[in-house]
């Protein structure tokens, strides 16, 4: 089955035969035993580390349409790079276009995926809730805002309950997570212990996002809730926001609440808080379990994962543009 | 329009497939049983390749094909789709006939159930009853709306049955 890679060390990859070969580097220059990464295993790269390519293998990772996403020292996400389009189809571009640009379809299509993003932070809450946490005022505040999303009119004003929503819907973080802080989201930097395993959770989350989205034939640059912006896949960025709560927010909760990270894996400067290397790894080693967890899909009545799940909501989409049924949000349902 | 051998062989399956392959939505990719008999194809009767055999014309591609019996080859990985394959290879004579080659066969092979079946072209029977799909491929594939899902038993091993059949059933 095809994986995931995460590359924290700094080193070269390089193409050999029909495979990839991972040489660490250390900071003398001095070469390690390298590490031989069979194509076929290869589902994507996450590079963390310093790594020295050549267009050899990004022409051998572009054949194969692996994608390779890069992160900076402070572990933000920089780019990818993204394989020529596979599955080019002219009638899902034109019909994608269309329903963003006419103001009466793309509304329904941005309410819906709200909509979504909102059934599922409660339904994260109301798990909490049960367990002894106070999280009656967060829950109806979202209610209602939630209540409210059929009248807005334009996308700003979306944005503007989307704001309200995760405001309150943050808020209740600190009544679930035991141990530590969060006061707030804060991001660009993050400021503390929470808010910096939120970040690097939605950015594996957006990447995530990504990677099903390349592989259909959906345009990764026309969003419907979020505008569609220069230099962002803001598509990723409108299916992120339906499954963050369900992927990030429970893992968040359940690492730190079961001590998984630790104080000893964030790393503090000036006015930042981050993962250290050990606390990245560890993350992205529940992440990947987590995304292959399956649960049982009710319309189509057999297991999927949480991954798949993502790809199924492209699919929706793309019959929702073409006219082949209407979208309806992934909404948590246990 | 060129009409490809998958869309005839779709044509006998299930329209909306057809429909949704041909503007270029396809699912193919995400197969292990497509992979697989793609597999098969390649990896049996591997000496034919070598004498460069393969045949394109009219946007078909036939996999082998022997000029000097005039038989075209096709191999399949299992018989459950076939009157599909059979109008498949029909449709390659039907195209080669157009070409001028007359008098040609075609052969299925299901290598791994160690079968072939003969398939014979009679011009007289066949042209018009190809023609007759070609038309109506014609005005299904230039609809504006995709044909509706079939439900039926072979739709669950098919490589789009994720595409058609997901739906949040119940609502909150």
């Amino acid at each position: 089955m095809k994986k995931p890679y995460y590359l924290f060390n700094p080193g070269r990859l390089s193409r050999k035969d029909n495979t990839l070969k991972f040489t660490p580097v250390d900071e003398a220059g001095n070469e390690g035993q390298p590490r031989h990464l069979p194509i076929e295993s290869v589902e994507e790269l996450y590079v963390f580390g310093a790594l020295d390519v050549n267009s050899a293998v990004l022409n051998f990772l572009g054949q194969e349409s692996i994608c390779v996403h890069f992160f900076n020292y402070y572990e933000h996400y920089t780019g990818s790079f993204m394989p020529r389009d596979y599955l080019l189809a002219g009638k899902v571009q034109i019909a994608q276009t269309r329903a963003y640009t006419e103001a009466k379809r793309r509304m329904p299509i941005a309410r819906s995926l709200l909509d979504g993003a909102a059934a599922n932070m409660l339904r994260v809450l109301r798990y909490y809730g049960y367990r002894e946490r106070d999280l009656g005022l967060p829950i109806a505040a979202i209610e209602d805002l939630r209540q409210r999303l059929p009248d807005a009119k334009t996308s700003s004003e979306l944005m503007g309950i989307e704001g309200n929503i995760r405001q309150n819907y943050y808020q209740a973080f600190d009544e679930i997570i035991l141990d530590y802080d969060m006061g707030g989201r804060s991001k660009r930097p993050p400021k503390n212990e929470v808010n910096a395993m939120i970040s690097y959770g939605n950015m594996l989350c957006y990447t995530q996002c990504l990677k099903q989205i390349y592989h259909t034939q959906l345009n990764p640059t026309i969003s419907f809730l979020h505008e569609p912006g220069y230099r962002r896949y803001s598509l990723a960025l409108d299916l992120a926001e339906i499954f963050k709560p369900v992927l990030v927010d429970r893992l968040v909760f359940s690492l730190l609440n079961k001590k998984i990270i630790q104080a000893n894996d964030f790393r503090w400067e000036l006015n930042k808080c981050l993962l250290k290397e050990s606390g990245a790894r560890n993350f992205a080693k529940y992440w990947d379990e987590r995304m292959n967890e399956t649960i049982q899909h009710r319309s189509l009545n057999k297991k999927v994962s949480y991954k798949h799940l993502i790809r199924l909501e492209c699919y929706k989409l793309t019959k929702h543009v073409l006219n082949d049924g209407e979208y309806k949000p992934f909404k948590m349902w246990w | 329009m060129q009409v490809t051998a998958t869309i005839i062989a779709y044509f006998h399956t299930c329209l909306r497939k057809m429909y949704l392959h041909h503007h270029g939505i396809r699912m193919e990719h995400t197969s292990d049983v497509v992979y697989e008999g793609k597999l098969i194809g390649e990896s049996t009767y591997e000496d034919r390749a070598a004498k460069n055999t393969q045949l394109e014309l009219d946007g078909i591609k036939i996999d082998y094909y022997d000029a000097k019996t005039k038989t075209v080859h096709e191999t399949k990985k299992s018989d459950k789709m076939e009157h599909a394959h059979e109008a498949q290879v029909l449709y390659y004579l039907y195209v080669l006939q157009r070409n001028g080659i007359e008098g040609a066969s075609g052969i299925i092979e299901y290598p791994t159930l160690r079968q072939r079946k003969h398939i014979d072209f009679d011009p007289e029977r066949d042209v018009p009853i190809i023609e007759g799909w070609l038309q109506e491929i014609e005005q299904i594939l230039e609809q504006e709306q995709c044909p509706p899902v079939i439900n039926k038993s072979i739709c669950k091993s098919c490589s789009y049955y994720d595409y058609c059949y997901v739906a949040e059933e119940i609502e909150n």
